[in-house]
């Protein structure tokens, strides 16, 4: 006999039956009613009216209805809320009974009720059932805690419940502590500045106990919550890690990659140069491995992972490329995953095998993994030098195959693979075009023309190929238009006795056919450049180009850093940041690593930086995207090498706003340039060339961008505004206080003046802040060594330290002290400059800024307008750097300076602004970009404190 | 933290069951899941993740059925799929097979069991043999058997209930040891590892300690004996009732074993393995007229033992018809509908050679759509012998009423992922 009679009535009047049938006096009956109805509510019926009838049945002492009374309730009470109160009495007295299934049944079913009314009525029986001898029940109203701080989170904490919650972390019994554990952390993660996980060494210990005794599910919710933790010292941080790592080996794969997070995490507060950094290091491979044998999807959680991994630390993965192999039967996402480990392991010692495969796999039938194959091939020639040859020799056979995309793919790559090598692989240029006809798609149309245009001089028939393409230029994309705008102009500059009408009748097509902005405009510029100075054209459209990197779709360090916290979730998945997809979570902090201990204070910065994930060391040169314009000046204009679909789209969003205006008004006053302009400006090439002789028009512009030119002058010192008074001597039974912060190499301290306004001597004082946005704390005691007689004034400077707890205060920058004497203990607070906590190494490489500019959504960039400056933009550069602030570049574009701009926070919080100084007015447009927004105005405060005193 | 409510869909993606966790995701976001599939899956890029909004689908597929979790978080991805599975084990458990109708058949107890797995997206007891010491299928016999809580849901051992008698109390191990291979068309081994599972049937009374001794490398370079042939696991996985910090510390596997049947542990072995059974294949496409297809099968382990139930499954062109077979031994059958040659070898010795001579008619107007090269994959197992020679050299079973137990111990290798490519 099964269920599924119950769900074949569908008569008329059903409910009515129902009903009665609800009402019965035979046990049996009812119960049977309440399937039925429990059926209908299955399969999407609305059972609702039936409210009262089945409440009725509540009262029962059988198990089973119970629990599908109980169903039905959660179903049904948000739409009745007033009827739902008829439930309340049951429930409570349910709380009590003697079985702890009833109890806890009760208490997990009332904290799903999402009423109001009810919620009140659940507080005494949970308080009851937090403390009940039977931990079923203790760990089921712990989550229950959650449920209800969801519904009512004022409730819960006037009830003391949280207290309460904490206090179950030290329950004798795992599972309890566990569930207490997830609890908390779900209503921290609501609630991230409550401090509510308050872990310390005490804590950490009870949950690694826990650790090892818990069901597998409350091993993750533990190391979760653990990963939230930042050891005190690298000692601490090794002795966790070392409780942590036989959980590598649980068969459950969410445990591996939890407990892999957690040892990313710490590990990056051991010094490399440790032993057991090494042991660890060794650790991580097989685990990481066998995930690879779990079921598909978690197989591609853990390469989605792995991919992070590699790109932290390679050296983990780097003897196992063999087991990313790609299987006939591996779901496509799986496959796909596998061949971007694949590149990223690439090197001189695997590289025969893992062109093999790649050959292997570009024979295959699925569309996308074989060009995805086919550039990987590409990326390999680039990234391994000694094998470009024969990658070159294999792209040459995959063309041969003349499967259409197989050789379109292959002609992209080819084109950076000129690009790196240049003069050595030209031979093959006859191969590619003789595949001309067959390109129909416009990144592979675009590659073609670039290699026409790029070897001109050694194609016969270019200005005839070229021609080709011209006749239905109108129908081309814009990708392709303008490549072959500069193809042509290339050509032409090459071979000018012969292509004179050609390059007229491209220019005209460009500049007076089409209603494309950025090609009419590039159309102009070449025009007039040809017009006025050929030379100099020749050396703008001719100029040697960047190289390219080797790698490509890196993450952006301090995105990488903040993805491998979040190692197994979500955002590790997307390769986006919670924030990026998660509604309500922009104020959240952003997770860092931790800092390197042992290697000193924030101070000694390039060992900081190069803890944080090996950043600089693998410092990624940015490849110029599709479509930049700037890039596509000077020739350069190549789509980003095999940009495959993991880049999250955020990267490609944005700065454009980092030189649109510029170009607008480079062009503004020659042709009446269009708004439009700026639009195409993706990124900036990593390196420019220094030999670009450009002429007056484009100079202004485009040579000054990185023309640092020492314009930094010598660092003027950080600015220390005057003490003001921050507790007069009436509401501190006669001291007083004034003070000021200031920042002196690197150290921060607070600087104090005592006065004793009232007639007795005052002694043993003592300093104590309260938690704050940036976690400063006096690094040591108040020094005041003799008692201070009356109307004598001490001046005493306090070094702070930033390593205190953190809270966020409002206004950010926001100090509660407490100063004690003999006589009273006062309370006062003031406001620092945030500029204290810029520290010396804020100075970010260039390609990173640009990468990490673009990366930021622009909701986070704000304007500030500084008004009555009058210094000239490099007196501004060098009295910001005194206080930490860093010119990365500086561009003139008509008599307007823009310096780009970096600082870093003592908690590692990057900050990007954009400076603009216009000769001759003194209000300054400043726009400063930064993860973490809220900041945005006291740089601001500090930009005008600075820059007018 | 995972999920926020998880439903069961048939294939056309609808709702059979669903359960809501955390009520902060609006239950008819699910109806935007199945449209977001199917367009996937016609665009032939399936991920199993999928977005709409703000929401995230989490799924997985068995049987006739879409397992799916709902969330609005930054939730565990790993926790969630690994719960899914765990669903399917567990209703596969209790229902011998999960698929559309067992779901309907059995929805009281689906309920019930979705109430008891997971509470507020926090995934809770999942074992299914403490899970039916509580919640059963017969209704009617419940009063008295559900009415407690088994206490060893919240137990530390939460996986071994207490009072459990045996007459006779044994314990049998199977070691099972796995061999994926990857070969190239050109006949060089690109990867192969082992991968063992040591798989329990205890019948034990009471509450045993048990001890398992392996030939394990680092136990006896640890221990610092070297008496005969060691193995080296490349990475361990242990069954939740292992100790992993005593294995951590001297590579004792020690443990309170679950009831009936149980997986202990697997590990897995990366040294070159020699394909145990080698195929050698020429197949000869000539377009519009036949396909020629030679097949030799050697093999590859010591002349003692015998391989049972080889199956060498070799692909063929879609459109092929009218096949004819020639075999050494053995007999080879065409399986249309998944384009394969199946070619059975009940019994298969060490040092053997066999042949298999395959040919099929191609028809004259040829098929336009492109055809993947599916690799020729073998399935055999060869039982009393394990290839990383691992062995178990004692089972200690203590248990405080001092019962006399006796283990048995069992060898099988078989065919894991077990691949060569083809031209």
């Amino acid at each position: 006999m099964t269920d599924s009679k119950y769900f074949t009535t569908t008569k008329k009047g059903e409910i009515f039956e129902l009903k009665a049938e609800l009402n019965s006096d035979k046990k049996e009956k009812k119960k049977e009613a309440v399937k039925k109805v429990i059926a209908s509510m299955t399969v999407g019926k609305d059972v609702s009216a039936l409210f009262p009838d089945v409440v009725n049945c509540m009262q029962t002492d059988n198990l089973e209805l119970k629990k599908l009374v109980y169903l039905y309730l959660m179903n049904y009470a948000k739409s009745q809320p007033d009827m739902a109160i008829m439930a309340v009495n049951t429930f409570v007295k349910d709380c009590e009974d003697p079985n702890p299934l009833i109890r806890a049944l009760a208490v997990r079913t009332m904290g799903c009720i999402r009423v109001d009314k009810i919620t009140e009525y659940l507080c005494e029986p949970l308080r009851k059932c937090l403390k009940d001898e039977d931990p079923y029940v203790r760990k089921t109203a712990a989550v229950c805690v959650a449920k209800l701080h969801d519904i009512n989170a004022q409730l819960v904490e006037d009830q003391g419940f949280l207290d309460t919650l904490k206090d179950l972390i030290s329950d004798s019994n795992p599972m309890v502590v566990a569930n207490a554990v997830a609890a908390l952390s779900e209503i921290a993660e609501s609630h991230p500045n409550s401090n509510l996980l308050d872990l310390n060494p005490q804590t950490i210990n009870k949950l690694l106990t826990a650790l090892n005794e818990c069901t597998e599910w409350g091993q993750i919710f533990i190391l979760d919550c653990l990963a939230n933790y930042t050891p005190r010292d690298d000692r601490e941080s090794q002795s966790i890690c070392e409780r942590v790592t036989p959980r590598l080996s649980h068969a459950n794969s969410a445990v591996v990659l939890s407990a892999v997070k957690v040892l990313m995490k710490f590990m990056e507060m051991l010094p490399k140069d440790l032993d057991y950094y090494g042991t660890l290091l060794k650790k991580l491979a097989p685990p990481l491995v066998t995930l690879l044998s779990a079921e598909p999807e978690l197989q591609y959680v853990a390469l989605r992972n792995i991919n992070l991994i590699v790109q932290k630390r390679p050296e983990i993965l780097k003897h196992e490329m063999k087991v990313f192999f790609v299987k006939y039967n591996d779901p496509i996402y799986v496959k796909l995953e596998k061949l971007d480990i694949m590149i990223r392991l690439a090197s001189q010692a695997n590289i025969a095998q893992v062109l093999a495969e790649l050959k292997e796999y570009a024979t295959e039938v699925d569309v996308d993994f074989v060009r995805k194959a086919v550039r990987a091939i590409g990326r390999c020639a680039i990234k391994v030098e000694q094998s470009a040859e024969r990658c070159v020799s294999t792209l040459l056979d995959l063309i041969q195959t003349k499967v259409n995309y197989v050789v379109q793919e292959a002609i992209v790559v080819i084109k950076d693979i000129f690009r790196k090598y240049p003069n050595k692989y030209e031979s093959v240029i006859a191969t590619l075009c003789e595949n001309l006809d067959s390109l129909d798609e416009p990144e592979a149309r675009a590659a073609m023309i670039w290699i026409v245009g790029e070897y001109a001089e050694r194609i016969d028939n270019a200005d005839e190929l070229l021609e080709s393409f011209l006749e239905g230029f109108h129908d081309e994309s814009t990708q392709v238009q303008l490549q072959l705008l500069t193809a042509i102009v290339k050509l032409f500059l090459k071979k000018p006795t012969e292509t004179q009408e050609l390059v007229q009748q491209v220019l005209s097509l460009a500049t007076q056919d089409s209603d494309n902005p950025d090609l009419r405009d590039r159309g102009y510029i070449y025009w007039r450049l040809l017009s006025t100075d050929p030379v100099a054209a020749k050396e703008v459209v001719l100029a040697e180009k960047p190289l390219i990197s080797e790698e490509t779709d890196l993450i952006e360090p301090t995105l990488l850093e903040e993805l491998i916290c979040h190692i197994g979730t979500l955002a590790s998945v997307y390769h986006k940041p919670p924030s990026a997809f998660v509604e309500g979570s922009r104020g959240v902090q952003h997770k860092r690593l931790p800092a390197r201990a042992g290697s000193g204070e924030s101070t000694d910065s390039p060992d900081v930086s190069q803890s944080v994930g090996g950043a600089t060391e693998a410092a990624p040169t940015v490849i110029p995207s599709q479509g930049d314009l700037l890039g596509d000046l000077l020739n350069l204009d190549l789509a980003p090498p095999a940009a495959g679909p993991t880049v999250p789209p955020s990267m490609q969003l944005g700065a454009m706003d980092l030189l649109g205006g510029g170009l607008d008004s480079l062009l503004g006053g020659d042709i009446g340039g269009s708004p439009a302009m700026g639009a195409g400006l993706g990124s900036t090439p990593a390196v420019m060339p220094t030999s670009l002789g450009a002429p007056p028009v484009v100079g202004g512009g485009l040579g000054d961008l990185f023309d640092l030119g020492g314009s930094v002058g010598m660092p003027a010192g950080a600015y220390v505004p005057p003490k003001s008074v921050w507790l007069p001597a009436m509401k501190a039974k006669g001291l007083e206080i004034s003070g000021t912060f200031a920042r002196r190499s690197g150290v921060i301290q607070m600087e104090l003046s005592l006065t004793n306004k009232a007639m007795s001597v005052m002694t043993d004082f003592a300093i104590q802040f309260n938690r704050n946005s940036f976690g400063l704390a006096p690094a040591g005691p108040l020094q005041v060594l003799t008692p201070l007689s009356p109307n004598q004034t001490i001046e005493v400077s306090l070094p702070l330290s930033t390593s205190g707890p953190v809270m966020k205060m409002e206004p950010l920058n926001n100090l509660q002290v407490a100063v004690k004497n003999n006589i009273d203990v006062f309370y006062f607070s003031c406001q620092y400059p945030i500029s204290l906590l810029f520290v010396e190494d804020g100075k970010m490489e260039r390609q990173v800024f640009l990468a990490t500019w673009k990366d930021i959504p622009n909701d986070n960039e704000a304007q500030f307008v500084i008004k009555d400056c009058h210094l000239n933009s490099d007196a501004a550069s060098s009295k910001l750097q005194g206080s930490n602030i860093f010119t990365i570049a500086k561009r003139t574009v008509d008599n307007q300076d823009m310096l780009y701009q970096s600082i870093k926070l003592t908690n590692g919080i990057w900050v990007l602004t954009e400076l603009r100084v216009q000769g001759g007015n003194p209000s300054y447009t400043l726009s400063v970009k930064c993860r973490a927004s809220e900041v945005s105005q006291f740089v601001y405060q500090c930009y005008e404190l600075v820059l007018k005193n | 933290m995972s999920a926020s409510a998880v439903f069961v869909l048939d294939l056309k993606g609808k709702v059979l069951i669903c359960r809501n966790y955390k009520g902060d995701v609006d239950m008819s976001e699910i109806d935007h899941f199945f449209p977001l599939l199917m367009q996937q899956e016609e665009e032939g890029l399936i991920s199993p993740v999928i977005s709409h909004g703000s929401v995230h689908f989490l799924w997985i597929k068995h049987s006739n059925l879409y397992l799916v979790a709902t969330t609005n978080k930054n939730s565990n991805a790993s926790l969630v799929y690994a719960f899914l599975y765990k669903l399917v084990e567990v209703f596969t458990e209790y229902f011998k097979e999960l698929e559309e109708e067992s779901i309907q058949d059995n929805f009281v107890v689906v309920y019930e069991l979705l109430d008891e797995l997971m509470d507020f997206g926090f995934p809770q007891t999942t074992d299914s043999k403490i899970l039916q010491e509580y919640i059963t299928q017969e209704g009617n016999k419940l009063e008295v058997a559900k009415s407690k809580v088994p206490t060893t849901v919240t137990n530390a051992v939460s996986w071994r209930s207490e009072g459990i008698k045996y007459k006779k109390n044994e314990v049998f191990i199977d070691v099972i040891e796995s061999i994926n291979v990857l070969v190239n068309a050109n006949g060089s081994v690109m990867s192969s590892d082992i991968v063992g599972s040591i798989k329990l049937k205890t019948m034990l009374s009471g509450m045993p300690e048990l001890r398992l001794g392996l030939n394990d490398r680092v136990l006896f370079a640890l221990t610092g004996r070297d008496k005969g042939k060691t193995v080296t696991m490349e990475d361990v996985k242990f069954h939740q009732c292992v100790r992993l910090s005593r294995f951590e510390s001297d590579r004792t596997i020690s443990f309170i074993p679950p009831d009936g049947e149980s997986e202990l542990m697997s590990y897995r072995i990366n040294t070159h393995v020699k394909p145990l059974i080698w195929i050698e294949s020429v197949i000869e496409k000539f377009s519009h007229s036949r396909v020629e297809i030679m097949v030799k099968a050697k093999g590859q382990f010591k002349k003692q033992s015998v391989a049972n139930n080889v199956e060498v499954r070799v692909p063929v062109p879609s459109d092929a018809d009218s096949p004819k077979f020639k075999t050494s031994t053995g007999h080879a059958k065409y399986v249309p509908e998944k384009n394969l040659v199946v070619w059975t070898i009940k019994s298969f010795p060490g040092g053997k050679e066999f042949l298999m001579r395959a040919h099929f008619g191609l028809p004259s107007v040829e098929n336009d759509e492109m055809e993947g090269k599916p690799p020729i994959t073998v399935k055999f197992e060869i039982p009393y012998f394990t290839v990383s020679g691992i062995q178990v050299r004692y089972m200690k079973i203590i248990e405080k009423s001092g019962y006399q137990a006796l283990p048995w111990v069992r060898y099988i290798t078989q065919s894991g992922d077990y691949q060569l490519r083809t031209n």
